[in-house]
């Protein structure tokens, strides 16, 4: 692959452009484009400001979300704030509060809970970053609403016969967070060596934490 | 035997109800593939530039959603994620009056021309 | 009641509601496998602008109080194949529900 002398993105080109990539520049990425430099120029953003939401999106990885579960693991009381006010739990240990009502819904041994958005992707981004293609995707929005033990299997995930599940549609203002089963043979551990077991899967349900 | 017909015959019943391209839970799919794939940067940049305009209260996420719903059944599937989403921000951004069409269509072309002329 | 009021909220947590059966074409944040539905209301969300309204760039106030409402699978869909106590929760608009 040829090396790629990318010019300062977001700022209007008034030369040749390379494309991001070595594909051919598409109709939609063309419009990206257009529309971005066209914003610029009528000064409604600017390339800075671009870039740093860019660079704020990438600060946004599910290690948000993790260090969100080990300390309700840990700590009792913020375990009832994480579940009183979601929130306020994630701006009391340094996080955004992020824009939507937090919601976080913890499984146990009488209930496992999943998360999905069927009508779009609603997903906690400001503590799990961006979602993943299959959270996005027909196969998973349509079927683990009404069948998310068989979905669950999918993905290695077995859930007891005496255990309920509770599927959560992200229809409106709420956001979910799962906070998975705190794994056993895990007693003394800190709070860094917890979020290591908390995957961003077992933040949307369809997996358990990691075991130690 | 006419299409009208036809389906008469077999019992069609008229359609009662109204169901959006976008409103899926529970309709038949396959296996799930669990793939992912990280993230383009002209991709983020499609997500930066929702934030930004949600932020200076340009659109709405609902607005962005309407739009992508309005889209036909074969474009929903067919066109990937923040393909529909640069659709639906750039129909949002129209009917608010922010770009024209003109100077979209302008600026599109102009585009594709820096790179054939690069190519 | 000015518009920048909410609507006064009409149900409880612990209140069976009943989801409208209709098929209004916009856009509605009411999933079609839903409506006719019965559940309970686990909890009151809070009042928000109308997002049916708001996709149209209109303020959408006055606000409409926001429900999670909990059904049995066994009650949404006909073939169901897990647990008799499985759920779904979903956040629904008041002016969907009925008592």
């Amino acid at each position: 692959m040829s090396e790629h002398h990318h010019h300062d993105e977001g700022v209007p080109h008034r030369h040749p452009l390379r494309p991001d990539q070595d594909d051919t520049l598409t109709y939609w990425r063309a419009m990206e484009i257009a529309v971005r430099e066209l914003l610029i120029e009528k000064q409604i953003t600017n390339a800075d400001e671009v870039r740093s939401e860019v660079e704020a999106m990438d600060d946004r990885t599910p290690a948000c979300g993790g260090q969100v579960v080990a300390r309700a693991w840990t700590d009792p009381e913020f375990r009832k704030l994480l579940l009183e006010d979601g929130n306020a739990a994630c701006e009391a240990v340094g996080l955004e509060r992020g824009l939507y009502k937090l919601v976080a819904v913890e499984n146990t041994d009488k209930a496992h809970n999943v998360v999905v958005c069927t009508l779009c992707s609603c997903y906690p981004r400001s503590l799990l970053g961006l979602p993943p293609d299959w959270y996005k995707s027909r196969n998973y929005r349509s079927r683990v609403i009404n069948n998310p033990r068989e979905v669950l299997r999918e993905f290695g995930t077995v859930i007891d016969d005496d255990v309920v599940v509770r599927v959560h549609d992200s229809t409106a203002d709420m956001r979910y967070l799962v906070v998975p089963k705190r794994p056993a043979g895990t007693d003394g551990w800190s709070e860094t060596q917890l979020a290591g077991l908390v995957t961003r899967d077992a933040m949307i349900g369809v997996t358990f934490a990691r075991q130690p | 035997m006419p299409a009208l017909f036809s389906s008469f015959f077999a019992g069609a019943l008229p359609m009662k109800t109204f169901r959006g391209v976008h409103d899926i839970g529970g309709l038949p799919a396959d296996e799930l593939v669990p793939s992912e794939h990280d993230y383009a940067l002209w991709e983020k940049r499609v997500d930066a530039l929702m934030v930004l305009l949600s932020r200076k209260n340009l659109m709405t996420v609902d607005e962005l959603r309407r739009n992508i719903e309005s889209l036909g059944a074969d474009a929903y599937d067919k066109m990937g994620y923040y393909e529909r989403w640069i659709y639906a921000i750039t129909q949002t951004l129209i009917q608010r009056g922010v770009i024209t069409i003109d100077e979209l269509g302008s600026r599109i072309a102009d585009v594709q021309a820096r790179v054939d002329d690069a190519n | 009641m000015t518009q920048t009021e909410s609507v006064a909220p009409l149900f409880r947590a612990g209140d069976r509601v009943r989801v409208r059966e209709a098929y209004p074409i916009g856009h509605v944040r009411t999933p079609y496998y839903i409506r006719g539905k019965s559940g309970v209301i686990e909890r009151f969300c809070g009042a928000y602008p109308n997002p049916e309204e708001l996709a149209y760039a209109r303020p959408g106030l006055p606000k409409q109080p926001l429900y999670r409402v909990r059904f049995r699978q066994a009650d949404v869909w006909e073939d169901y194949r897990g647990k008799d106590e499985d759920t779904v929760d979903i956040e629904i608009y008041q002016h969907w529900l009925q008592p």
